[in-house]
């Protein structure tokens, strides 16, 4: 194997040959020395205060710092507060959160006790999407070896601090990503999104004060801690995108896979240098920059540069993380249908603008595809979009207009295009059949 | 069949997890599916019953998730990712693979209960399509070989060991530049 180019931090542990994950293992690869330097030793406003500095984003779609979001909560309050992992992964396209769980469980749970030890959460739930049974037994199995060793549950390593992390299994339902949902689903109740605000940070699960993160964000954090938030600060695109980001391809490229680079690479070299380029001969004509919720782009975007700024610029969002390359050939209008199904499929049907208007998407979709367009088609398309993002209870509705509208906006003849054969085709309907030639 | 007999230590267990009683819901659920392959109304209200809520309370919490089954599912439910990264590498092929192997369309079941086809949405493994989960396990980078074997497989042994473990990697990496 040629050598890596850039230093690998969240996946490194699990490149290594022979590295299983295991606790020893871990240990062996100076696992829980974050743990061990900061428990009882470093004020909790002070581990903030460093997540601050590094300038981490959050890694589950927003960005929002994370330092930032641990600040909003009450600092007076002295009740009970919780710490939820938001393992849900349910954005198509996306696919690193399994990684680093199956491959490094301890990281994990290291990165979930240094957050709820900064936060005052002593009960941390880790929200795993349901289909993955695998990944829940992995970290089932984790915890066991890390409470035994004494590094998740009361009295941690004898410093009197108290974490303790319990996996909880959703069942089906996308939804359950956006974290008021998660929070419901937590509690027991279908997974509809919460009314905003409040937020989390005051009124979260059970009421409480709550802070949710994702996978990757709480991995980074042992890091942070051994390495210094300099040194994370140093990488990638500061100040406003530090570290690297795992970015999942897939679709027309010859190895599909995730590939952790420093945020700010372009999407030129991640796609032709890390996934190998185009897997035959035909040329580019796509790509989504971050799961489906982003704007398509087109091959003039490919000097963008992968993080959170550049991507937004460019008229699209680095997102989850979820890079998707479509080849020349590939219908667009066809692509933006298939996502556009799987979001009328996941609206929890809370709000009209989102339940109805999904539906009417789709069927209009399904009416182009099909090649029984009309006309006005487009027009419906657009005004339907319009009516739906920015009047949703959450940012599912955004996210659902994404594909159609960046579509329409970048290959607007393709949708012209099937919707002349279909008139030309109801043209010859309406001749009489004795007079057609 | 009574729940609370049969499965005391975990129903304990997973009460013990949560301050609030009704978060036990969706576990305590998937213990009640265990028991079947689907939920039953039965096990519906003694689950009310444990956590202090109405059965149309555990009703409407069963009926929002697609993995919770109130109708019977065969044997073996082979779901296939029909999402837009898998179609880009011929998820359709293998519903279409699936469907004359089995002679049934997505939403069916075998007659002889073994299997039921689902044609679903993203299962977080966009990297390596086309790809499908069967009961709890992943089944990754199909072909209509592997196909063939894992449904061979599943008929005479009742599993496959073409199963994924743990994510792929750093197998697969090995080939980067
Ligand atoms: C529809 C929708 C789905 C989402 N799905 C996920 C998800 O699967 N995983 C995730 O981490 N965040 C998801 N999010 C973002 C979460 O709401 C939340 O912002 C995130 O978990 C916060 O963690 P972070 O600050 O560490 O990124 C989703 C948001 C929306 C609106
Ligand atoms: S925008 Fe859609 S998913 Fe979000 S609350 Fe409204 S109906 Fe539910
Ligand atoms: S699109 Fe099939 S697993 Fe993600």
């Amino acid at each position: 194997m040629a050598a890596q180019k850039y230093e690998l931090i969240l996946l490194k542990n699990m490149s290594q040959p022979g590295y299983t994950g295991s606790l020893a293992d871990y240990e062996q690869t100076g696992g829980y020395q974050a743990l061990r330097k900061i428990l009882g030793k470093v004020p909790p406003a002070e581990v903030t205060a460093t997540v601050m500095k590094s300038g981490l984003r959050g890694r589950g779609g927003a960005g929002f710092p994370t330092g930032v979001k641990w600040g909003f909560l009450p600092k007076d309050y002295q009740g009970t507060r919780y710490l939820c992992c938001n393992a849900d992964e349910s954005e198509p396209g996306t696919f690193k959160d399994r990684q680093l769980m199956e491959r490094d469980p301890h990281q994990l749970l290291e990165g979930i006790v240094l957050a709820g030890y900064a936060i005052g959460a002593e009960s941390t739930y880790i929200y795993i999407r349901g289909e993955m049974v695998l990944g829940s037994r992995i970290l089932e199995q984790a915890l066991a070896e890390a409470r035994k060793a004494g590094y998740v549950g009361k009295n941690i390593l004898g410093t009197g601090v108290h974490v303790d992390i319990w996996v909880h299994r959703g069942a089906g339902a996308y939804i359950c990503g956006e974290e008021t949902a998660l929070l419901e689903s937590l509690e027991g109740k279908r997974g509809l999104p919460r009314v905003k605000p409040p937020f989390p940070a005051t009124h979260g699960l059970y009421d409480k004060p709550t802070v949710v993160n994702n996978v990757e964000t709480l991995a980074n954090l042992p890091h942070i801690i051994n390495r210094g938030p300099e040194w994370f600060a140093s990488i990638g695109s500061p100040p406003k995108s530090t570290g690297t980001r795992i970015f999942c391809v897939s679709g027309h490229v010859k190895r599909p896979g995730n590939y952790e680079v420093p945020m700010g690479v372009t999407f030129r070299e991640l796609i032709y240098d890390q996934a190998g380029g185009m897997r035959g001969e035909k040329p580019l004509k796509a790509f989504i920059p971050g799961g489906a919720s982003a704007p398509f782009l087109t091959p003039e975007h490919l000097d963008v540069k992968l993080d959170f700024e550049s991507v937004a610029a460019a008229g699209s969002m680095l997102g989850s993380g979820g890079v998707t390359i479509m080849e020349e050939g590939t219908s667009m209008v066809w692509a933006a249908l298939r996502l556009m199904e799987f979001f009328y499929h996941e609206s929890c049907g809370k709000c009209s603008p989102c339940r109805e208007g999904s539906s009417w998407l789709v069927q209009t979709m399904r009416r182009i595809v099909a090649k029984q367009g009309r006309a006005q088609d487009l027009e419906t398309l657009s005004d339907l979009c319009k009516n739906i993002a920015g009047r949703t209870v959450c940012a599912f509705g955004d996210a659902e207009v994404a594909p159609i509208m960046s579509t329409l906006k970048h290959w607007r003849q393709e949708y012209v295009a099937l919707i002349h054969e279909a008139e030309a085709a109801n043209l010859i309907k309406s001749i009489p059949v004795g007079a057609r030639h | 069949m009574n729940l609370a007999e049969k499965y005391k230590d975990e129903i304990a267990d997973i009460l013990s997890r949560y301050p609030v009683r009704r978060s036990a819901l969706i576990p305590l659920l998937y213990l009640a599916q265990q028991e079947n392959g689907f939920i039953t109304e039965g096990a519906m209200i003694e689950i009310a019953g444990m956590l202090k809520l109405t059965p149309p309370q555990v009703y409407e919490t069963a009926t929002f998730y697609t993995m919770l089954n109130l109708k019977k599912v065969g044997k073996f439910h082979i779901q296939i990712c029909k999402s837009l990264m898998c179609a880009l590498v011929g998820s359709d092929t293998v519903i279409g693979w699936m469907k004359t192997k089995l002679g049934i369309g997505p939403g069916e079941t075998t007659a002889d209960g073994l299997f039921t086809l689902t044609a679903v949405e993203c299962l977080a493994a966009c990297g390596t399509g086309p790809m499908m989960q069967i009961n709890d396990d992943y089944y990754e980078r199909l072909t209509e070989e592997k196909v063939d074997r894992i449904l061979a497989d599943l008929r005479t042994t009742g599993t496959s060991s073409m199963k994924s473990g743990p994510f792929m990697w750093p197998d697969r990496a090995g080939a980067r530049v």
